[in-house]
């Protein structure tokens, strides 16, 4: 393989990385807190382009706009399926919680399907999203660098969050003791409420993303990328929010480059990375960051 | 009750069982029939999650996989080789797969003994894991062997799946299966293997301190569980009459557990309920996406409102009931009496208190 075409791979595994990364963030902040996972977290990230997709062409709103619509609108349904589904079952055996988010992942896919119709839809980008840029023999499409750029900006605004301001550091206490941070007078609620905002929203940047990359929508288009960001979490260590994004772009450059380098087997990608996931799982199971804890007698 | 009595009453509570499967694959249409053999393949399949998830508390997300294993065992073994060799276009059929034939008994049964010796290999790396690392860990060799399964086209024809495969499962044989495996795990969980089972899942650590050997507890449990999954793919490819590996996602999976979380977890009793209900939902809200009248009002044809309405319900049951519909509640042939008993009282007393 010439290094140009290497470089070309790196180039997309990273792109590709950061929207699983940007999608793994809402899995390991609500695993975190509630030792939920959320399994319809893929549906919310399926719901961003859709919503993209009717605001430029049913309320013909620009594009700026309608992505602003489109993010909000998509953390608005996440806050809403907390409020909804899961707040109810948080003194439930988890089980139930779990239950409970498959339920929502099946209701928001088949309300998908009745609402915006089963039949895929093409996205029709704007010129700016499809320009080519090339570096000698490379050429990288513009969204690879807006992923780029884009999850990098969010992310940061995400360590900041969740470091540096108090709401993080109610986020941060609750995920370790959710009793004690409520006699410290924490605001659970809240804090869960702003967990699943921020971990929708970024889902959405991650699925209008995917959607200018890929520009196919379709209802269950939530399902294969969800798990996958789902896997990125294990990977990095579930709970962990750096590990998370490590483990996206881990992910996403390892489908990337399994492909280049092994074009005869391509078909096993996926199964390749369940084989990562496990094996990570048995050697170290609290992934790349996560912290071992200890189990008490 | 005495022991022999119950034996009795069970035996005849079975006859009473075979009498309406006579009657049902004699006067229902095959549509009911499809529903009604859905309904037994679900109660096999989740009465042997519960086994693994119920009773041992290990959460094993793999069923799908496990079912995947015995649809193209028995797939392979009951087409005829004739056929075999017309419908593998793309790359023809492999070699001990061409002259390869059983009846249908034997392709079930090596059906679960091949989904078994899946289980015996992940499982026994795999169950050290704990908790939710269980369950995506064997989520991700369901998907493994769903994703080999599409890509080894010289074995199961690949993504386009097999057609034609004959109809062989009728409620004889997915009513049978269902109550063979009821039985079966049933016997096990009173055994003293099913208390070491309990015990594992009430707490692994103090099981231990008792000298339950883990790893052999879990294992078995594990690879019962999948012996029955892998039959329950038999039947299903029977009933279908065509599989491909999309069929066998991980939302299969999810199917399974809805059913025993729904029947309760630990209560085969709930999740032959559930299996049932979840079935006969499933199908009966049709009518929803077909369009009908409530009085004046026209409610027009939408396409996908079934599963709307179903997953709306599913959410209801599970923010209502978050123990299951049953609870754990378990039926017993005493408690079935002590319960007319009551009823029967109740009623002598009301009658007197209205003299």
């Amino acid at each position: 393989m010439s290094l140009n075409l290497f470089l070309q791979n790196v180039a997309n595994g990273l792109s590709l990385g950061s929207l699983y990364a940007l999608i793994a963030i809402g899995y390991t902040m609500v695993y975190g807190i509630l030792r939920l996972i959320n399994f319809a977290h893929g549906e919310i990230f399926m719901l961003a382009p859709y919503f993209l997709y009717f605001g430029v062409l049913i309320f013909h709103l620009p594009w700026w706009a309608s992505i602003i619509a489109a993010i909000a609108l998509t953390a608005m349904t996440g806050m809403l399926s907390e409020r909804i589904a899961y707040k109810p079952l948080r003194d439930a055996p988890r089980i139930s919680a779990l239950i409970s988010a498959i339920g929502v992942s099946f209701f928001l896919q088949n309300l998908a399907i009745v609402v915006f119709s089963g039949i895929p839809k093409s996205v029709h980008r704007p010129a700016f999203f499809t320009r080519l840029y090339r570096f000698g023999e490379i050429r990288i499409q513009s969204t690879l660098f807006a992923s780029i750029i884009v999850s990098s900006i969010f992310l940061t605004l995400l360590l900041y969050v969740v470091y540096r301001t108090k709401t993080g550091l109610a986020m941060r206490a609750i995920s370790t003791d959710i009793e004690t941070s409520r006699l410290m007078a924490a605001d659970v609620n809240k804090a869960i409420s702003i967990t699943f905002i921020i971990g929708s929203a970024l889902a959405a940047v991650g699925g209008i993303l995917w959607g200018l990359r890929f520009p196919q929508l379709f209802p269950t288009m939530g399902m294969i990328p969800g798990l996958k960001a789902f896997i990125a979490a294990v990977v990095g260590g579930i709970g962990n929010i750096p590990g998370a994004m490590l483990g996206g772009l881990i992910l996403g450059m390892t489908e990337i480059l399994f492909v280049a380098f092994l074009p005869a087997v391509s078909g096993y990608r996926d199964a390749f990375v369940f084989l990562i996931l496990i094996l990570i799982l048995l050697f170290k199971p609290d992934g790349i960051l996560g912290k071992k804890v200890q189990e008490k007698v | 009750m005495k022991k022999q009595n119950e034996k009795i009453l069970t035996i005849l509570a079975l006859i009473v069982l075979g009498i309406l499967v006579y009657l049902a694959e004699n006067n229902l249409d095959a549509y009911k029939l499809r529903i009604l053999n859905l309904g037994a393949i679900y109660i096999t399949l989740g009465v042997s999650l519960n086994l693994i998830y119920g009773f041992t508390g290990q959460f094993s997300l793999g069923h799908a996989g496990f079912m995947a294993i015995g649809a193209y065992v028995t797939t392979l073994l009951v087409l005829p080789p004739y056929y075999k060799e017309m419908i593998y276009i793309l790359e023809p059929l492999a070699w001990p797969f061409t002259v390869i034939h059983a009846p249908f008994i034997v392709a079930l049964f090596l059906s679960g003994l091949f989904a078994a010796i899946a289980a015996f290999i992940i499982g026994l790396p795999v169950l050290r894991l704990k908790g939710d690392y269980l369950g995506i860990a064997t989520l991700g060799f369901a998907e493994i062997i769903r994703i080999v399964a599409n890509n080894i086209p010289r074995v199961t024809n690949g993504a386009l799946g097999i057609k034609g495969i004959p109809e062989f499962t009728n409620l004889w044989w997915s009513v049978g299966v269902a109550v063979v495996t009821i039985y079966i795990i049933k016997g096990l969980i009173e055994s003293s293997y099913g208390r070491a089972l309990m015990a594992i899942r009430e707490n692994e650590i103090a099981a231990e301190v008792i000298g339950i050997n883990l790893t052999y507890h879990k294992v078995m449990s594990f690879t019962i569980s999948a012996f029955f999954a892998g039959v329950a793919g038999g039947l299903f490819a029977c009933l279908l009459t065509t599989i491909d590996p999309k069929a066998f996602m991980f939302v299969m999976t999810f199917n399974i557990l809805i059913v025993v979380v729904m029947g309760g977890l630990g209560s085969i009793t709930g999740t032959v309920l559930a299996a049932f209900l979840f079935n006969f939902f499933l199908e009966y809200l049709r009518p929803i996406e077909a369009g009908f009248n409530i009085g004046p009002i026209k409610i027009p044809q939408i396409p996908g409102m079934r599963m709307v309405t179903f997953s709306a319900l599913l959410l209801v049951v599970i923010l209502y009931k978050q123990k299951g519909l049953l609870g754990g509640f378990e039926f017993s042939w005493k408690g079935f009496f002590q319960f007319i008993n009551k009823l029967f009282k109740n009623k002598r007393s009301s009658e007197g208190s209205t003299r």
